[in-house]
């Protein structure tokens, strides 16, 4: 088959101050292909692809599409060559139904009328072509992530879109969903579109995608045939340095440290839970799957006392105690890693070294009894903590929100670990984290169970679940199900039940 | 048409972030000048004149730095309450409430001697600020109310109600009819610290205050979880961080600052209440308090600025015959390119189609 170069990227250069966030990155995208670009947070991805639609001028480079050059930082005239973006936090308003939000974007801000009758029969025969049931008079607000997201697709396809950018597109669908998501992307191939995939989820991409192209610190480091790739080596090129990949030991199970008993939660500012038990124990690493929404974090929140139960009796110990603030849950040793460590986890805009004291500013080494902070023993104790957990850093005195993803969650998870909590609540621990961090992350969730914590791990990568938890319960609708042996189950039975299989 | 975009830098040079705020209050007074021209005056004449009325004799040095001192208090007030997140807009309403505790406690209730009455006034008056807060921060926190309109609005429920003091029950009999409250007794006033002057003890005490808001900001745990709160107050919570105690305790100071920026006016500059005691003491504070980038040393200095600019215009007035609301207008004109500044020193402009050659 001769190959028709679609899109050809040459020399990109794109500094950020004395940063360099694209070093002169190369490569070509050809007619009916997919290409996987892979690399850590902070490896340029996003900025590359910003580059591409339009959003970011970069420093030096050319762009040519279909043999155009790409007038840049204008995304009108990227979506005009033919190049559609889905980016990974839907542009959707929320308000207004399917078919208006396909055609909105294009209008004129003066016209009066949509012209919605000729867009309804472009919009069902894109559907039908590339198997995305939708349907156009819904209102979106209804709708799940997985449809929204067939909705972004189709908003790009009505547009004739040649280059389909999709970034982080499994980061919320389930199993079902992403092999649903992966047969679009190939009718789109067969049909003369081409998909640039930005991912850090290996599996998907070596299931997906013609090409990969590996991205390390603003540079381009391989490029590798999908056939030839193998799994360990393109993990390894992307982190730049080898993995070291958890090992699950069975460790012996210790006294019962929690439990709930019919815990309901039913109020509109979450997702609610109906009825939820659960037994943990010393020792043991409780997996909880399920797809976003189903009322896992609702779940962790109650755990670490930042919502009350409406309904349901919360045991510590064997023994009730009164539970009234995140601090009291805190002092009975829960330690609680929030999913979106950004916003819930870390303050961007202090320093390492103040973020890592945060959670022991009652620890009479760090102050004195007036309340006045000692920094030589703060900043010993974050250098420990830095140095401990191997968290990568200038300096303590760094804004925090210059590390990366993985430097944040192991800062984050440190910080609880030093206080060798009973049970730690991880929500999401890896999400979005390259190979490496996960590998690290998990790495300190076994060690932490070998030292007796319990662990509920709440998680969408069923991988992350299989291979480190000893046993899984699935979340769906608010409801947990009972706990399987992880021996005893695999990743398609986990997926059926987290579209509700088995639940009343 | 200029097509330009904004872009974040990595890392803001130093001699901008010194030099900005400079840059912005001579483009304010430039922009100013060509009012000056439009009213008639010379605007070089003009600047002049203020300079002189704000900083030319003792007196009017006197002057302005006494007119400071409620502004640094108020500045005070808003700059913890916008670290925390905690929109005090109500400083005006709590200076009141403070001029308001001087009268109760000043005129006669409570005599003690000199050293212990002084102290004993701003206790009172910084806690008539901070309780007047009060009520305000649990709606917030039990109902989220927002408290920009609750502090907005109960700025004219206080105003009126020290309009109904004074015109009715504590208006003052010897007052020949002026609606004013009694005046404070000889040991509650505030010594002159300059002789034939009105600057008296409250501006050291203003000083004083600021260094101890940087004190418990920058050095305490209490400071520390104010920041936290400030910036991401989710993620200080998920670390334990007590966000109601935290936010309860950012509004007692608030309005305990503005609280005694009331008492400096009532016992310092005039020695009784009136219904004019603040022209907007209260509102200049944010102003002050934005100027300085909500650092507690840096409200003594743009305190320090403001206070010249409205001496100074009333000197300015009178001597080039044009209006004294230039103040007003140089002063948000200098807001609003201390703003614009924040931009030029966190981001990049770029031009389109400009080539850069790297």
């Amino acid at each position: 088959m001769i190959m028709t170069t679609l899109l050809k990227v040459e020399k990109i250069t794109k500094k950020f101050g004395d940063f360099y966030a694209n070093d002169q990155i190369s490569f070509e995208v050809n007619k009916s292909e997919v290409l996987a670009i892979l690399g850590e947070n902070g490896a340029g991805k996003t900025t590359l692809m910003n580059i591409l639609f339009g959003h970011y001028t970069p420093d030096a480079g050319n762009v040519n599409f279909e043999g155009n050059a790409i007038e840049f930082g204008n995304t009108n005239n990227a979506i005009k060559l033919g190049i559609g973006m889905v980016h990974q936090h839907f542009t959707l308003a929320e308000n207004l139904t399917v078919l208006e939000n396909i055609i909105i974007g294009r209008q004129s801000i003066f016209s009066l009328s949509l012209p919605k009758r000729q867009a309804r029969v472009k919009i069902l025969e894109l559907s039908k072509k590339f198997g995305l049931p939708i349907n156009p008079d819904e209102l979106v607000a209804n709708l799940s992530v997985s449809e929204k997201q067939r909705i972004e697709i189709l908003k790009t396809l009505f547009l004739d879109c040649k280059l389909l950018i999709l970034d982080e597109p499994t980061a919320a669908l389930t199993p079902q969903e992403t092999d649903a998501l992966f047969s679009t992307i190939r009718n789109m191939i067969e049909t003369g579109l081409s998909v640039i995939l930005i991912s850090h989820k290996l599996n998907e991409i070596l299931a997906v995608s013609d090409r990969i192209i590996v991205l390390r610190n603003g540079s381009s480091v391989g490029e590798i045939d999908t056939n030839s790739a193998d799994r360990k080596k393109i993990a390894e090129m992307i982190v730049g340095k080898k993995i070291d990949y958890p090992q699950k030991k069975k460790i012996p199970r210790k006294s019962k440290v929690l439990s709930l008993v019919d815990v309901s939660y039913d109020k509109t500012d979450a997702p609610n839970l109906s009825k939820v038990n659960l037994d943990l124990y010393g020792g043991q690493i409780l997996g909880i799957a399920g797809v976003a929404g189903n009322g896992q974090t609702t779940l962790a929140k109650i755990l670490s006392g930042h919502f009350k139960p409406t309904d349901g009796k919360i045991v510590f110990n064997e023994a009730k105690s009164v539970l009234t603030s995140p601090k009291s849950f805190m002092d009975l040793g829960v330690a609680y890693i929030p999913e979106d460590r950004n916003s819930d986890g870390i303050v961007g805009d202090m320093e390492i070294w103040e973020n890592a004291i945060m959670t022991e500013m009652d620890d009479p080494y760090l102050r004195n009894s007036l309340g006045i902070i000692n920094k030589k023993t703060s900043f010993d104790r974050s250098e420990n903590l830095c140095e401990t957990y191997d968290i990568r850093m200038q300096s303590i005195r760094q804004r925090s929100r210059l590390l990366s993803g993985g430097n944040v969650q192991k800062l984050l998870l440190g910080r609880w670990l030093m206080r060798k909590p009973k049970i730690i609540i991880a929500c999401q621990p890896t999400r979005g984290l390259d190979e490496g961090a996960i590998a690290s992350i998990q790495n300190l969730l076994l060690k932490a169970q070998q030292n007796g914590s319990a662990i509920i791990l709440i998680s969408e990568d069923l991988d992350e679940l299989l291979t480190i938890s000893d046993d899984i319960s699935v979340m769906y609708k608010g409801m947990l199900s009972d706990p399987t042996e992880t021996s005893s189950t695999d990743k398609l039975s986990i997926g059926l039940r987290m579209a509700g299989d088995g639940f009343l | 048409m200029i097509k330009f975009r904004l872009e974040e830098r990595a890392k803001s040079p130093y001699w901008l972030i010194i030099l900005s705020p400079f840059i912005a209050i001579l483009v304010a007074i430039i922009l100013a000048g060509i009012l000056v021209v439009l009213a008639g005056a010379n605007p070089f004449e003009s600047y002049y004149q203020l300079i002189i009325g704000a900083f030319g004799s003792k007196n009017s040095f006197a002057e302005t730095l006494a007119r400071a001192t409620p502004i640094i208090l108020t500045g005070l007030a808003a700059s913890i309450a916008f670290r925390a997140k905690f929109w005090n807009i109500g400083a005006e309403g709590q200076l009141y409430f403070g001029a308001l505790a001087t009268t109760l406690f000043g005129t006669g209730l409570v005599i003690l001697p000199s050293i212990l009455m002084i102290p004993f006034l701003f206790i009172m008056g910084a806690l008539a600020g901070g309780l007047l807060l009060l009520p305000l921060v649990l709606l917030k926190l039990y109902y989220k109310v927002d408290e920009v309109v609750t502090t907005l609005l109960l700025n004219f429920v206080v105003v009126l109600l020290v309009s109904y003091l004074l015109e009715g029950p504590w208006k003052d009999p010897m007052s020949l009819g002026w609606p004013q409250g009694k005046s404070v007794i000889d040991e509650g006033v505030l010594p002159q610290i300059l002789s034939k002057t009105r600057l008296h003890l409250g501006f050291i005490i203003s000083i004083f205050f600021a260094f101890s808001v940087w004190f418990i900001l920058s050095k305490t745990v209490i400071g520390y979880r104010i920041k936290s709160v400030g910036l991401n107050a989710a993620a200080a919570s998920h670390a334990g961080v007590p966000i109601f105690k935290t936010v309860f305790i950012v509004a007692l100071l608030s309005g305990g600052m503005a609280g005694m920026a009331g008492v400096t006016e009532t016992a310092g500059l005039k020695g009784y209440l009136t219904l004019d005691l603040s022209p907007g003491f209260g509102y200049a504070g944010i102003a002050v308090a934005m100027l300085a980038n909500l650092n507690p040393i840096g409200v003594i200095f743009s305190g320090v600025f403001l206070a010249s600019i409205y001496v100074g215009a009333d000197a300015m007035s009178r001597a080039m015959n044009v209006p004294t609301y230039l103040a007003d207008v140089i002063v948000a004109l200098t807001v609003l390119c201390i703003l614009l500044s924040l931009v030029f020193v966190h981001y990049k402009i770029l031009f389109f189609g400009v080539k850069k050659n790297d």
